[in-house]
């Protein structure tokens, strides 16, 4: 078998056995998918005035609007929620097996991040659908709403890098309130009920600088039908996913040399 | 001194000194609410533009959330103590003394109501520092704090509750989530008749959460709203009794002495 | 807080059933005399613990009746707990508090007066050798401590009767030697009843009194160690082949000495119980040398509580541990919440 072809069946055994754990344990998989319908319930149904306050200049409805804020949380959370899944590994040993077992390494990383995309797929067929269902307007075409889903996955796949990267270096579950509260923090650090010209204070600051900012503004541009900030999104996405991408392999190569 | 107060006192000073040796217990009780008051008043401020809405401030209108919130932190701290006593067995050691229910139900709550004070004071004191006010004055920081103390402990016999129902650390945190369903879905972000969809105003309606928030806001944003105060003061009162009471019951089925 | 009457344990037809699970105490009678130390051997899930709780109040019995220190268990509670102390199977403390705070709280559950509250703590906290310790956290404390404090957070009340349920378990041989030290000294000094429960039968042997061996809920055995394993008589005999192909040779020359009993595998060994007493074992080794059977490992072997609950229930203690953990034996012996969560 050529290492390319080794690569890709590590990465599949391990997301496979990620998937099948996701998908059997309703520990696992109810929290995953209760609580983005939850933000959204919350958001879209209690805060819909709010999209009449003078200066809420989004051209869809406020679902839409809120749909691309939790779409976009939900996918960064799949990632981190994956990362916890491998540090669970790593502390109850697993994760050695598969070091042991796997010798081109980097395919672990390429498994968790299929299971982290198929997770995220799962949440978001189920929350374009309720979003459908009760009414929400769509007014980008479908490479539009392809931009859209293409942002949210290079975010799970970055969320996701975050947390492996933290994962590999504790090797353990205690490190989850380090892998998710910075990914919690810089979401709700975003424009999340209005869009960015109508905050105020030091958050409006703090979004201005805030990465994601231009994701969720671009998310919301293609759900709408008004594109914008398409490049900086793109290239604010992609640079994450790269830095955090680097931060997870040399967390890797760290798990390596403490002996998995 | 009567064996029921030396008994309640005593272990209320072991709930006290438990949880201030805990920061995990202390830390987030302050610092998660009050980052979430700091988005929510920079994220809406927008929406004190909304017709009718009732201040023009967010901020000031936002303040009432951290100290709900206070009372969530006390179901799962409160709840998850008294799991834990049950499941090392140290509440079979006190079973076996002369201990009486109440006392040990009292005592109990005793270390989350005491930082459930902290933090509101806390609270106030971050929020007037931030340009928030507090219309009720003086004297009505002091109702504020009455009313804090029965939230916490409205929400605390809640995490007794369901600490005796479970007996169970796990299950008992697993209810930390669902309290912040009932915040969610209640007036927490706007005002009940600013809330646009019905259904969400009928749910917000319906959920007690949305008068102990009322309540608070009241003393901010209105001065002494008798109504509001009286809502705020017999749910939370209703909800603290209604679960001390089947905390009691729950008591004797776990401890079956002879 | 102590009264007249004796203190003293009596236990007849004790019975405790959980829903869906085994009886866990099938009828049990006991007589523990005042000032005794009672040993309760027998595997996990035995039925100790169950009987334990049952006599410290904890749980109501279904059947049968027991008198702790005079009183009724299911009808006097209070005045059972008045006189009883109780270290359970876990070390039950607050990892957060002090030794000192322990003894605090308890000595004011207990209502003593203000000014004995300090005073016994110390005494206690001293006696215990936790004197260095006891403005620590107990969360810092080794497993060894934790006993000694569980031990005196027992004693606190001044109770006539103590109930240590499996109190060494987990310790190393020091910490064990050290309570072993403070339970006879209780017993024989103070004149305080132990009804003490054991799955190590050294424990036992070196501790009670008395021991009662239960199985699968029912006493097998009760007596003296002493008398228990004369009652088994004979010592045995343990041999180990060098040529593993000549056990049958082994079983064969071994079966003359046991007086009709059949040798068996005891791990690697072959041994028989000698009907000749000790004084066969020369003639064991003449055999094995005129049959040409080189030994590597021959012993005598006294007998010891290990041979009582082999006698009487046909596996060796070790055994029957394994089985439990195998999960085939009974359900472990409950703690007080699984068992009132199963019992209500």
């Amino acid at each position: 078998m050529s290492g390319f072809a080794r690569t890709r069946s590590i990465a599949f055994a391990v997301a496979w056995r990620n998937l099948h754990n996701f998908f059997t344990n309703p520990v696992l998989i109810v929290p995953a998918l209760l609580f983005p319908l939850f933000f959204f319930t919350a958001f879209a149904g209690g805060l819909s005035r709010v999209a009449s306050a003078p200066g809420f200049d989004f051209a869809g409805d406020y679902t839409a609007f809120q749909f691309v804020f939790v779409l976009l949380q939900a996918s960064a959370f799949g990632g981190v929620f994956t990362g916890f899944a491998l540090a669970r590994d790593f502390e109850s040993g697993f994760g050695r097996r598969m070091m042991l077992s796997a010798p081109n390494r980097v395919g672990i990383l390429g498994g968790y991040a299929i299971a982290a995309f198929a997770r995220a797929v799962f949440i978001w067929v189920l929350l374009t659908a309720i979003a459908l269902a009760v009414g929400m307007g769509v007014g980008g075409n479908a490479v539009d709403m392809l931009g859209l889903y293409a942002l949210a996955g290079m975010i799970n796949f970055a969320a996701l890098m975050w947390a492996a990267g933290i994962a590999l270096r504790i090797r353990s579950i205690q490190a989850g309130p380090l892998m998710q509260t910075p990914v919690f923090l810089i979401i709700f650090l975003a424009p999340v009920y209005v869009p960015i010209d109508l905050l105020s204070g030091w958050v409006e600051s703090a979004a201005r600088v805030n990465p994601l900012t231009a994701v969720i503004e671009a998310g919301r541009g293609f759900i709408s039908g008004a594109e914008t900030e398409v490049l900086l999104a793109f290239g604010a996405a992609a640079g994450l996913a790269l830095l955090l991408a680097v931060w997870a392999f040399t967390g890797l190569r760290r798990a390596e040399a403490a002996g998995g | 001194m009567s064996p029921v107060w030396l008994q309640t006192r005593e272990l209320a000073r072991r709930s006290l000194v438990r949880t201030l040796r805990q920061p995990a217990q202390v830390v987030p009780t302050i610092t998660f609410p009050l980052f979430l008051l700091a988005i929510n008043a920079g994220g809406l401020d927008a929406a004190t533009g909304i017709p009718g809405f009732p201040t023009d401030s967010y901020l000031t209108f936002a303040l009432a959330v951290p100290f709900i919130q206070s009372g969530i932190f006390a179901v799962s701290n409160g709840g998850a103590d008294l799991a834990r006593d049950i499941e090392t067995g140290f509440l079979d050691r006190l079973a076996l003394t002369p201990m009486s229910g109440a006392a040990l139900i009292t005592g109990q709550l005793a270390g989350v109501v005491a930082l459930g004070l902290l933090n509101a004071v806390v609270y106030l004191g971050v929020g007037l520092a931030a340009g928030a006010t507090l219309e009720a004055g003086v004297a009505g920081a002091l109702v504020l704090f009455a009313l804090s103390l029965v939230i916490v402990f409205a929400f605390g016999c809640v995490g007794v509750y369901a600490a005796f129902r479970f007996g169970d650390g796990e299950a008992v945190q697993g209810l930390f989530p669902v309290m912040f369903v009932f915040l969610f879905l209640s007036s927490m972000a706007l005002p009940r008749d600013l809330i646009e969809q019905e259904w969400f105003r009928t749910v917000a309606t319906l959920n007690p959460v949305s008068y102990l928030i009322e309540g608070v806001r009241s003393l901010f944003i209105v001065g002494f709203d008798g109504r509001a105060l009286a809502l705020a003061f017999g749910c939370g009162m209703a909800i603290g009794m209604a679960f001390l009471a089947l905390s009691v019951g729950r008591l004797r089925t776990r401890l079956v002495r002879t | 807080m102590s009264d007249q009457r004796p203190a003293s344990i009596e236990v007849e037809g004790l019975v405790k059933e959980f829903k869906k699970g085994p009886r866990a105490v099938d009828g049990i009678d006991l007589h523990v005399d005042p000032g005794e130390i009672y040993g309760f051997l027998g595997p996990n899930g035995a039925g100790k613990s169950t009987t334990v709780l049952m006599l410290t109040t904890l749980l109501p019995p279904d059947e049968g009746t027991a008198r702790v220190a005079g009183y009724e268990v299911r009808e006097d509670g209070a005045r059972v707990r008045e006189n009883i102390g109780a270290a359970l199977q876990e070390a039950a403390l607050d990892p957060y508090l002090t030794a000192r705070e322990h003894m605090r709280l308890q000595t004011a559950l207990h209502g003593l007066p203000k000014a004995e509250r300090r005073r016994r703590g110390d005494d206690l906290i001293a006696r215990l050798g936790l004197a260095d310790a006891a403005d620590r956290k107990v969360g810092g404390y080794s497993g060894g401590m934790k006993r000694r404090l569980d031990l005196a957070l027992a004693l606190v009340h001044g109770p006539r009767i103590l109930f240590l349920d499996e109190p060494t378990t987990g310790l190393d041989p020091q910490s064990r030697s050290s309570l072993w030290e403070e339970v006879r000294r209780l017993a024989k000094q103070e004149g305080v009843t132990v009804f003490l429960t054991t799955q190590y039968l050294e424990e036992a042997d070196s501790l009670a009194d008395r021991v009662g061996i239960i199985d699968n809920g029912v006493i097998v055995a009760e007596g003296t160690p002493e008398s228990l394993k004369e009652e088994i008589g004979e010592p045995s005999v343990e041999a180990v082949p060098a040529d593993p192909s000549r056990n049958e040779d082994v079983m064969r020359v071994l079966h003359r000495f046991g007086g009709g009993d059949c040798p068996h595998y005891v791990n690697e060994s072959i041994a028989v119980r000698l009907k000749g007493g000790s004084a066969s074992l020369a003639e064991v080794v003449r055999a094995l040398d005129a049959e040409g059977i080189e030994v590597v490992h021959l012993q005598l072997h006294a007998p010891t509580l290990d041979d009582v609950f082999l006698a009487k229930t046909g596996r060796t203690l070790e055994g029957a541990e394994e089985e439990d953990d195998d999960g085939e034996g009974e359900t472990g012996a409950p703690n007080v919440a699984s068992a009132q969560a199963a019992a209500v």
